[in-house]
């Protein structure tokens, strides 16, 4: 133990001392090098978070509009209310199916790119691909409400080549439809699918390299045709990069407050109902409540995704 | 020797088509808002556009509101960089070699601000100040910005700490060097590019946050902040497609040299047969 003592006042071998102790106590130099950013971590983050589930038990009076600290299960019992655990249930099906949207459309992409490119090729389209993530989440969504207004693009091209009725058509369907494409649940997919596509398409490319050739070849040699190769070897070795993509889709939707504000049908989501709760209303122990839905199925998610082995995926 | 035609090195035309369409889906959005900057039109949201003109980027460049926004994103980015790169470099370090148990538990503690919707990271933080009196405004931003950053940063040095042979170290041990000597001299200098690429990805996460920022904010702009009022405004939709645009390039530029920068570790070829 004496060695570990950094505080030794030896001037000019302190340093070299001080190394030497390290070295030998591996673990000491592990968690002096751990401990600023553990308590970064810990005080503002995990604090801030364990403060915010702490409040979620507080008692909101409906009527003076004040916080007080008695504890309660109130909160929690009103997310099952029919019209909070609605807002659930719409929140986590668009959060589904734009799980599966981007899964559909990022497939072929990432493995395109993983499988038919080479070189400089598969570098520029990595890049291509990549470089939508990083484009301001703002912009991309303020692009949609361009592309979806009447008048915009989507009305114009579907005039162009005489598919306006067939467009009303799709809007006039229940749950899909709406008055028009920017008042729409279809326009609120379009937008949410689009932003997070690039989230579910690196992963799953990860997941595609890293299918040994051989393996593909032993298969085809043994009489599998593409399709059944595809389905029996490729599918289930790279099921852990969808898997890894779906946490960022599934939990990018789930907590978007924007989006939901900008596209689609009136009614909340709950990302919008926790901050109409926390801003206007000023009941932060309801908001509180409505986090814990996201943090709790993201949480079931992780677990269940770890089990998948998508961590090595990700 | 060629018996699987899906191995060779053309793809049937319907995984090009659903390759190729993705990645036009992927583009149409920006390409419009590229276009729209350009638009003579007062209400840009007819399609086609009308004409060609650069003057909205002089109407958009008189604007003080904008400079302001830009210079705040600009001096938060810079602090949670900053804050990202020590704290994110510190627990690579501490983390890459997996040297005691719980260590994973503590890389997921790290990717939970991000695994987490960011609602969720917003309200608990302006919580957390309110309860502690800190008034909303840059630092507050910053903290936020840093907490989320953090990962970007430990990701990359993380991948490039464990290509990095420990024999290296090893030897410079055995030639003298101490720890410190050790990491200066050779740890350092391999960890330089995927630092920067770190601290441009962490940047670039800070400048266009949006969803934790509206909640730490208070009644600071920031430059997505600002995009955001500007949609509640039809009037000034030309401004707000030159800014758009704009952000786009400013953002897009670093990026790819991020990815220069670290290509290396992308490359499946040098990663699988390594």
């Amino acid at each position: 133990m004496s060695e570990t003592s950094p505080a030794r006042p030896a001037a000019p071998g302190l340093a070299s001392r001080l190394s030497t102790a390290l070295f030998h106590h591996r673990l000491l130099a592990v968690w002096l090098l751990l401990t600023p950013p553990l308590l970064w971590l810990g005080v503002v983050y995990l604090g801030s978070l364990l403060a915010l589930v702490w409040q979620s038990v507080y008692r909101f009076d409906d009527f003076s509009m004040v916080v007080t600290p008695d504890v309660t299960w109130a909160n929690y019992r009103a997310l099952f209310r029919a019209a909070n655990f609605d807002i659930v249930v719409r929140t986590l099906g668009m959060a589904a199916a734009v799980t599966l949207g981007t899964g559909l459309l990022g497939f072929p992409i990432a493995y395109y790119l993983a499988r038919y490119t080479r070189g400089a090729a598969k570098g520029a389209l990595y890049v291509s691909v990549m470089l939508p993530m990083w484009v301001s989440y703002i912009v991309k969504a303020y692009a949609w409400t361009l592309l979806l207004a009447q008048g915009g693009v989507i009305y114009w091209f579907a005039d162009l080549l005489g598919l306006r009725g067939l467009l009303e058509g799709v809007l006039a369907l229940p749950v899909i439809g709406g008055n028009s494409l920017a008042t729409s649940n279809l326009g609120r997919f379009l937008v949410l699918t689009y932003v997070w596509l690039p989230f579910m398409v690196l992963p799953i490319y990860a997941a595609v390299e890293r299918v040994p050739e051989s393996l593909l070849h032993a298969s085809a040699d043994l009489g599998a045709r593409p399709w059944q190769t595809f389905r029996t070897v490729i599918l289930p070795l790279t099921f852990p990069g969808v898997v890894a993509g779906s946490i960022f889709t599934f939990s990018l939707t789930l907590g978007d407050y924007i989006i939901p504000q900008l596209i689609g049908p009136p009614g909340y989501y709950i990302g919008t109902m926790v901050v109409a709760q926390q801003g206007t209303v000023g009941n932060l122990p309801m908001a509180a409540a409505f986090t814990a839905v996201p943090i709790v199925i993201i949480a079931v998610y992780l677990v269940l995704a770890r089990r998948l082995g998508a961590f090595d995926a990700l | 020797m060629r018996s699987d035609p899906g191995a060779g090195p053309r793809a049937s035309w319907p995984l090009r088509l659903a390759a190729w369409g993705g990645l036009g889906f992927l583009y149409t959005p920006i390409v419009l808002v590229a276009v729209y900057a350009f638009n003579t039109e007062e209400s840009a949201f007819r399609f086609p556009p009308r004409g060609f003109t650069l003057r909205w980027f002089a109407e958009a460049a008189a604007r003080s509101d904008l400079w302001s926004a830009v210079l705040l994103s600009m001096k938060v980015a810079a602090m949670s960089t900053l804050g990202a790169v020590v704290l994110g470099t510190l627990a690579a370090l501490a983390l890459a070699r997996r040297t005691f148990r719980g260590g994973d538990l503590i890389a997921m503690g790290f990717i939970l601000p991000i695994a987490l919707p960011g609602i969720v990271t917003g309200i608990a933080l302006s919580a957390a100040f309110r309860l502690s009196e800190i008034t909303p405004g840059f630092w507050t931003i910053a903290m936020g910005h840093t907490t989320f950053c953090i990962v970007v940063v430990y990701n990359n040095v993380v991948a490039r700490l464990r290509r990095l042979p420990p024999s290296l170290v090893e030897a410079a041990m055995d030639l003298g060097a101490d720890r410190f000597a050790a990491f200066r001299t050779v740890v350092l200098p391999q960890l330089g590019t995927a630092l920067l690429a770190g601290a441009i990805l962490a940047f670039g996460l800070s400048f266009d946050e949006i969803i934790v920022t509206t909640f730490t904010a208070g009644h600071d702009r920031t430059l997505p902040i600002w995009l955001l009022n500007q949609l509640g405004r039809p009037r000034d939709v030309p401004i707000t497609n030159v800014v758009a645009m704009a952000v786009m390039t400013i953002t897009a530029l670093p990026i790819v040299g991020a990815w220069w920068l670290t290509r290396s570790s992308h490359d499946p070829g040098g990663a699988v047969r390594g």
